[in-house]
C-alpha cells in the first residue's frame, strides 16, 4: 500500500515530529516499503486467533496503597529545561 | 411539537486513596507545585506503573452499589495525545474492557417521584496535572504557562451514564445521587470545589419521538449550581439555533461560570486520534468471585437502605428519613445525635429544624458545623429529661454555635437555665406575679370560661420572665389554675 | 588480566592475586588507549569506578565480599544510572543525568560490581548495526570496517575488545544475541519477565528484556544470578524463584533432544553460515544429544508482526520526550506545537523518527485492526509454533544471523533490508522465550553465532548446553587479533 506525502505529514503531526520538507519523499518511500513488508500479514487468516498482548499469561499484581515517595522536586528538576517557582514552563497554552 | 433535551453525563470522581493509582506519591490536595510528583508521575525515562489495590477495591464497591456487572477481566489502555499536563504523552485509562459494566442509579425528582438512570460503564484512569496560566515569561517576553504535576496520577473513576436525563434538574439530581453513593461508600470526599468530582455533559435536542439530535459536550462544570446553569444555557442555545434554521455542530464547549455561557474549544477540536492500545506495562486485572464477595461483605449501608431503616426501625416519616439519609455526613450526624439522646424523633426535629436553619443562615455544611453531633445529642437529652425547657434549649444551642462553651451542662449552669421543678419555688413566683397584677387577676376572674384560656397566657409569660425562663411550664400552668380557681 | 573470564577474575580476587583497584585501573587504561578506534563507550566513569573498587577491596578485606564483588562491568547506556549521564545514544537525552538507578544497576551495585561506564548503542535501541547513534557508529573489533551489530553494539564490542569483562545489554528483537554473534562473544536474552525493566529506558515494552553479555556461558550464568529476580516496581516482572544458574552448567547432555527448524536453514542463509552452524550442532551430537528436524511454520511472519508491534509501542513510549521536563528542548519555541515538533524533530534521529511514524500510523484510526490487532494475532501463532515445538524437543538451535557482520554503511539506505537481518531473532521476543548466542566459528574471518532457544524460564538448560559446547570447543576463546 502506497502512502502519499499528505499521509506522512498527517502522521508526523499526530506524532508531533517536525520533518524537513526535503526529507518527506524519503520518509514516504521508507514508510511505504515498511508497510509493504508488514502487509504480508494480511495473507494469513487469523479470525479465530486471540490477540496476544503479553508474552506470558500473567495477570496484574496490585500494590498496597501507601505513600512511599517523598518530595524530590529539586532533584528531578535538575534535568528540566525551563522552571520557575517549582513549575515546568511551556509556551502559553490557550484553551 | 415539543422540544426534549437529552443529556448524558461523564462524572470523574477522584478516589480517596492514600497514594496515586500507579505510584507511591501522595494525592493530598494543595501542596507546593510538583512536590508530590515522583519519577513515575513525571514520566521519567525508564519508569513503570504498578496498580494501586485500593483503587481497584473502590471501583468494585461503586459497581456493587449501582448493581453493575463487575468486569472480571479489565484492561488498561493508553490514550495518546500531547498536552503539557500529560507527562507521558498518553493517559493510562480503560477503554474496551472497563472494570465496571452497565449499572443503575435511582434519582429523586422534585415532584416526589423517582427515575432510573442507567450507567453505561465506569472505568479507572489516571488524572492529569494542572496548567497554571500565571504571569510567566520567557527571555523574549513571550507568555508562558506553568505546569504542576502534583495531581498527575491521582486515581479517577469515570462514571459514564446513558443519555437518559431530560432536564438540567434531572442531571443535577443524578449527580447528587452519584455524589451521595461515592461519599457513602467513602471512596471519594466528593469535594467539588477541590475538583474531587468533575463533570462533562453531553447535551442534544430533539422533538419527542423523533431521532436524537447532534450533541455538544460541555466541559468544566464543577459545582451543582453551575451544572444546572450550564446545561440550561446550552439547551437554550441549541433551541435558539435550531429554531433559527441553523444546525448544531458536534463539538466540545467550555462553560464560563463568570459569563454564564459556553464557548467552542476549537483548540481541542482538531481531529483527535487517540490511538488507544493495551498498555504493555500493565497486565490484565483479573478478579474472582471470592474477591467480589469479600468486597460485598464490607459494603457500608447505602442511602436507600439507610432511609428504609430510618423508617422501619426509628419510626421516622418517609420525608424525614429521606432528608436525613441524603448525604452520608448528614446521616452520620443524625445517627450520632440519636445515639446520644436516645430519641429519634426529637433528634430528627432538632437536626432538621434548629440546626438546618442555622446552617442555612450561616451557609455552613454539616461537615464543618460548629456544634458537634454529640453536643446536640446532649442538648436534646437535657430537654427530654426536663433539665431545661425548649426555650432555654435554644439559648444553649446559640451558645454552642457561637462557641461560648463546649459542655451543654456547663452552659446550662453558667447561664442559670436549669428548669425549676420545685413546687414551692414556683408557687412563690406565682404568688408574687399574682400579687403584682391584681387588676389582671380581677379581669380574669370576671371573664367567662371560654376567654380565660387566652388570658392565662399573660400570667404564664410574666412568671416565665420572672423565673428567667427556667420554670417548668407544665407546673406553672397547673399551679396557676389551682390558685386562680 | 583482560583475557580472563569473570569466573577466573573472581577467583583471582578471592585468592588475593590482584585487587579490584588494580583490575579497574587496568581496564580503564585499556578503554583510554584503545576505545578511540571502536567508539564503544559513551561515558567512562573512572572516578566512581575506582571508588567502587576501593569499597569492594575493603569489603573483601573485611571478609564480607560477595562472589562478584570488585569485578568491573559496563552498562548499556539504556539503563538509568543515578548521577551519571544516561543518553540512550540520542541527542534527545544527551543532557539527561538520570536521577535514579535502574533495578539492574542497583542489583549489581549491591553485589559490589564496579561500573566502568556506559556503552554505545543504536539510538533508543532501534537498530541492528549500531550505526544509529548520536555518538557515532561503533566498530567491530574483528574488522574495523564492519558493524558490531546492534542495538547493544557498544557492549558487544567492548567485551570482544577486552575493554571490560562483561556488560549489560537489552534485547527487543535480537539486540543482545545479534551483536554477541557479530563480535564473537556470548549473549543471553532471558525470558520476558525474568529481569526487571525498571529504569531500563523503554523501546517496546512487551518485548524488551535485559540480559548479560560476556565471553562465556558460565560468566553469563554468574551475571544472571545477580540480574534476575522479582521486582515489585515492574508489573511485568514475575514472582518466580531464581535458581542458581551455575548449578546445572555441568549436567551431561546425553539424551537431550535438539530441534532444528527447517525455516532457519533455508533461503537467505549463506552456505558457509549453514556449514558452520551444522558443524556446531554436530558437537552436541558428540555430547550425546539427538537432532530432530522441526518446523516453525510462521517464522516469516515474525518480521511483519514485529515491525508493527515494536514501532507501535515505541511511538507511545517515546511521546514523553517533549522538551518539557527533561531532555532536548528547541531554542525559542513560539508556541506549544512548535515546542513539541522542533524538540522532537531535532532530538530524534532518522530511524527513531521512522519507527515513531510507522507506529503512529499502525495505531491510528481505521488501521488499528488491520495492523496492530492483526500483528497481535500473528504473535500468538508464532508463540504457539514454539510451544508446539517444545513438546517434542528440549532446545531449538540455529544460526543467530543470516550472515556474518556486514560492512559499515552497507545497509543504511534501505530500512527493510536492515530489518531482514533480524529474521532468526525477532520471533523469540514475540514469544517471550529465552535465547543465547554462542560463538560458533568464523565466516570470512568474522565471528558468527549459534543461537540456542529454550522454553519459558529454562535459562538453566540453555546455559548448561552452551557451557558444555564451550567446554568442547574454543571459538569463545578467540580474540580479535589486533588486541591480543
Amino acid at each position: 500500500m502506497a502512502l502519499d506525502q499528505t499521509d506522512v505529514e498527517k502522521v508526523a503531526h499526530l506524532a508531533r515530529l517536525q520533518i524537513e520538507e526535503q526529507d518527506i519523499p524519503e520518509y514516504t518511500r521508507n514508510l511505504t516499503s515498511i508497510l509493504d513488508l508488514v502487509s504480508q500479514m494480511q495473507a494469513v487468516d487469523t479470525d479465530d486467533i486471540d490477540p496476544l498482548a503479553h508474552p506470558l499469561d500473567a495477570t496484574q499484581r496490585l500494590r498496597h496503597d501507601e505513600v512511599t515517595e517523598t518530595n524530590q522536586r529539586e532533584h528531578f528538576q535538575k534535568n528540566a529545561p525551563a522552571i520557575e517557582a517549582g513549575l515546568f514552563l511551556v509556551p502559553k497554552v490557550i484553551e | 411539537m415539543e422540544w426534549e433535551a437529552v443529556i448524558g453525563l461523564e462524572i470523574h470522581v477522584q478516589l480517596a486513596t492514600q497514594s496515586k493509582i500507579f505510584s507511591g506519591a501522595s494525592i493530598a490536595f494543595g501542596s507546593e507545585p510538583n512536590t508530590q510528583a515522583c519519577a513515575v508521575d513525571l514520566g521519567l525515562p525508564g519508569i513503570l506503573p504498578v496498580l494501586n489495590e485500593t483503587a481497584v477495591e473502590m471501583a468494585v464497591k461503586f459497581g456493587l452499589a449501582v448493581d453493575a456487572e463487575i468486569g472480571m477481566k479489565s484492561v488498561f489502555e493508553r490514550k495518546n495525545y500531547f498536552y503539557p499536563d500529560l507527562p507521558k504523552g498518553y493517559q493510562t485509562t480503560q477503554n474496551d474492557l472497563p472494570i465496571i459494566g452497565p449499572g443503575l442509579v435511582e434519582i429523586q425528582l422534585e415532584n416526589g417521584t423517582s427515575k432510573h438512570i442507567r450507567i453505561h460503564h465506569a472505568h479507572l484512569e489516571e488524572d492529569a496535572g494542572k496548567s497554571l496560566h500565571e504571569a510567566f515569561f520567557d527571555e523574549n517576553g513571550r507568555g508562558m504557562t506553568g505546569v504542576d504535576l502534583n495531581r498527575a496520577g491521582t486515581p479517577l473513576l469515570e462514571i459514564v451514564s446513558q443519555p437518559e436525563m431530560n432536564s438540567a434538574k434531572e442531571a443535577v439530581a443524578y449527580i447528587k445521587a452519584v455524589h451521595s453513593i461515592v461519599t457513602y461508600l467513602g471512596i471519594s470526599d466528593g469535594n467539588m470545589a477541590e475538583g474531587s468530582m468533575r463533570c462533562d455533559a453531553n447535551v442534544s435536542m430533539h422533538y419527542k419521538g423523533t431521532p436524537l439530535g447532534t450533541r455538544c459536550e460541555i466541559k468544566n462544570i464543577n459545582s451543582f449550581k453551575f451544572i444546572e446553569k450550564a446545561i440550561n444555557h446550552e439547551i437554550e442555545r441549541q433551541i435558539e439555533l435550531l429554531e433559527d434554521g441553523g444546525r448544531v455542530i458536534q463539538e466540545t464547549r467550555l462553560y464560563d461560570p463568570d459569563k454564564n455561557e459556553t464557548r467552542s474549544m476549537r483548540s481541542k477540536e482538531e481531529a483527535n486520534d487517540y490511538r488507544y492500545f493495551p498498555c504493555p506495562d500493565l497486565l490484565p486485572v483479573v478478579l474472582d468471585e471470592a474477591y467480589i464477595e469479600h468486597i460485598r461483605s464490607e459494603m457500608p449501608e447505602l442511602p436507600k437502605q439507610k432511609k428504609q431503616r430510618f423508617i422501619d426501625e426509628l419510626g421516622l416519616s418517609a420525608y424525614d428519613a429521606s432528608v436525613l439519609s441524603s448525604t452520608r455526613a448528614m446521616a452520620d450526624y443524625f445517627e450520632q445525635v440519636f445515639q446520644t439522646c436516645g430519641d429519634a424523633k426529637s433528634a430528627a426535629n432538632w437536626v432538621m429544624g434548629e440546626l438546618s436553619a442555622q446552617m442555612n443562615k450561616d451557609n455552613v455544611e454539616v461537615e464543618n458545623c460548629p456544634v458537634s453531633a454529640v453536643q446536640l445529642g446532649q442538648l436534646v437529652k437535657r430537654i427530654i429529661d426536663s433539665t431545661i425547657n425548649a426555650k432555654a434549649a435554644k439559648q444553649v444551642f446559640v451558645a454552642l454555635w457561637e462557641k461560648e462553651g463546649n459542655s451543654v451542662d456547663e452552659i446550662i449552669a453558667d447561664k442559670g437555665l436549669k428548669q425549676v421543678t420545685d413546687t414551692g419555688a414556683i408557687a412563690a413566683v406565682v404568688d408574687e406575679v399574682l400579687a403584682k397584677n391584681p387588676q389582671q387577676v380581677e379581669q380574669y376572674l370576671a371573664a367567662p370560661a371560654d376567654k380565660r384560656g387566652k388570658m392565662i397566657g399573660f400570667f404564664v409569660g410574666q412568671i416565665m420572665k420572672a423565673s428567667k425562663g427556667t420554670a417548668n411550664p407544665q407546673m406553672v400552668n397547673q399551679l396557676l389554675s389551682e390558685k386562680l380557681g | 588480566m583482560h583475557n580472563k573470564t569473570i569466573a577466573e577474575l573472581a577467583k583471582g580476587l578471592a585468592d588475593g592475586d590482584f585487587s579490584s583497584v588494580e583490575l579497574t585501573r587496568h581496564f580503564l587504561q585499556r578503554i583510554n588507549t584503545l576505545d578511540s578506534q571502536y567508539n564503544s563507550f559513551i561515558t567512562v566513569t573512572g572516578e566512581q569506578a575506582l571508588a567502587q573498587a576501593e569499597a569492594a577491596d575493603a569489603l573483601r578485606a573485611a571478609g564480607n565480599a560477595g562472589k562478584l564483588a570488585g569485578i568491573p562491568i559496563a552498562h548499556k547506556d539504556i539503563f538509568c544510572t543515578e548521577g551519571v549521564l544516561t543518553t540512550c545514544a540520542s541527542k534527545m537525552l544527551s543532557n539527561f543525568v538520570a536521577p535514579y538507578d535502574a533495578t539492574v544497576v542497583s542489583r549489581f551495585k549491591q553485589a559490589g560490581l564496579v561500573t566502568l561506564g556506559k556503552t554505545n548503542m543504536d539510538e533508543f535501541a532501534m537498530g541492528s548495526s549500531n550505526e544509529n547513534s548520536f555518538y557515532g557508529a561503533v566498530k567491530n573489533p574483528w574488522a574495523l570496517g564492519a558493524v558490531p551489530g546492534g542495538s547493544s553494539g557498544g557492549s558487544a564490542a567492548a567485551v570482544a575488545a577486552r575493554l571490560v569483562p562483561a556488560a549489560t545489554g537489552t534485547d527487543t528483537g535480537g539486540s543482545i544475541r545479534q551483536p554477541a554473534a557479530f563480535c564473537g562473544i556470548t549473549g543471553l536474552k532471558p525470558t520476558y519477565g525474568r529481569v526487571s525493566r525498571w529504569g531500563m529506558i523503554a523501546y517496546a515494552s512487551s518485548l524488551d528484556q535485559g540480559g548479560p553479555m560476556a565471553r562465556t556461558a558460565e560468566d553469563c550464568a554468574l551475571l544472571l544470578n545477580e540480574m534476575a529476580g522479582f521486582d515489585p516496581k515492574d508489573s511485568t516482572s514475575l514472582k518466580k524463584a531464581v535458581p542458581d544458574y551455575t548449578a546445572d552448567l555441568n549436567q551431561p547432555l546425553a539424551g537431550l533432544r535438539i530441534g532444528l527448524p527447517k525455516e532457519y536453514f533455508g533461503e537467505g542463509l549463506s552456505s558457509e553460515m549453514g556449514d558452520t552452524i551444522m558443524t556446531a550442532v554436530k558437537e552436541f551430537e558428540k555430547l550425546g544429544a539427538t537432532i530432530h528436524e522441526i518446523s516453525l511454520p510462521n517464522t516469516m511472519l515474525a518480521i511483519p508482526a514485529y515491525y508493527v508491534i515494536a514501532p507501535a509501542e515505541a511511538s507511545s513510549n517515546l511521546s514523553r520526550y517533549d522538551g518539557v521536563r527533561f531532555g532536548h528542548r528547541c531554542e525559542n519555541p513560539v508556541n506549544l506545537e512548535d515546542l513539541y515538533k522542533r524538540s522532537r524533530g531535532e532530538g530524534f534521529g532518522k530511524e527513531v523518527q521512522r519507527r515513531i511514524l510507522v507506529g503512529t500510523y499502525a495505531l491510528s484510526e481505521g488501521y488499528y485492526d488491520a495492523y496492530y490487532r492483526k500483528a497481535q494475532r500473528i504473535r500468538r501463532l508464532i508463540q504457539q509454533d514454539f510451544l508446539n515445538a517444545f513438546n517434542e524437543v528440549d532446545l531449538i538451535m540455529g544460526p543467530t544471523t543470516p550472515s556474518e557482520a556486514f560492512d559499515l554503511g552497507s545497509n543504511t539506505d534501505d530500512p527493510v533490508q536492515m530489518y531482514m537481518e533480524d529474521i532468526y531473532t525477532l520471533a523469540v521476543n514475540l514469544a517471550g522465550l529465552p535465547g543465547i548466542s554462542v560463538p560458533a566459528g568464523l565466516v570470512n574471518g568474522r565471528p558468527v553465532g549459534l543461537q540456542i532457544l529454550a522454553g519459558h524460564f529454562q535459562e538453566s538448560q540453555l546455559l548448561n548446553a552452551a557451557h558444555q559446547f564451550q567446554n568442547a570447543t574454543n571459538w569463545h576463546q578467540l580474540a580479535p587479533t589486533a588486541n591480543q
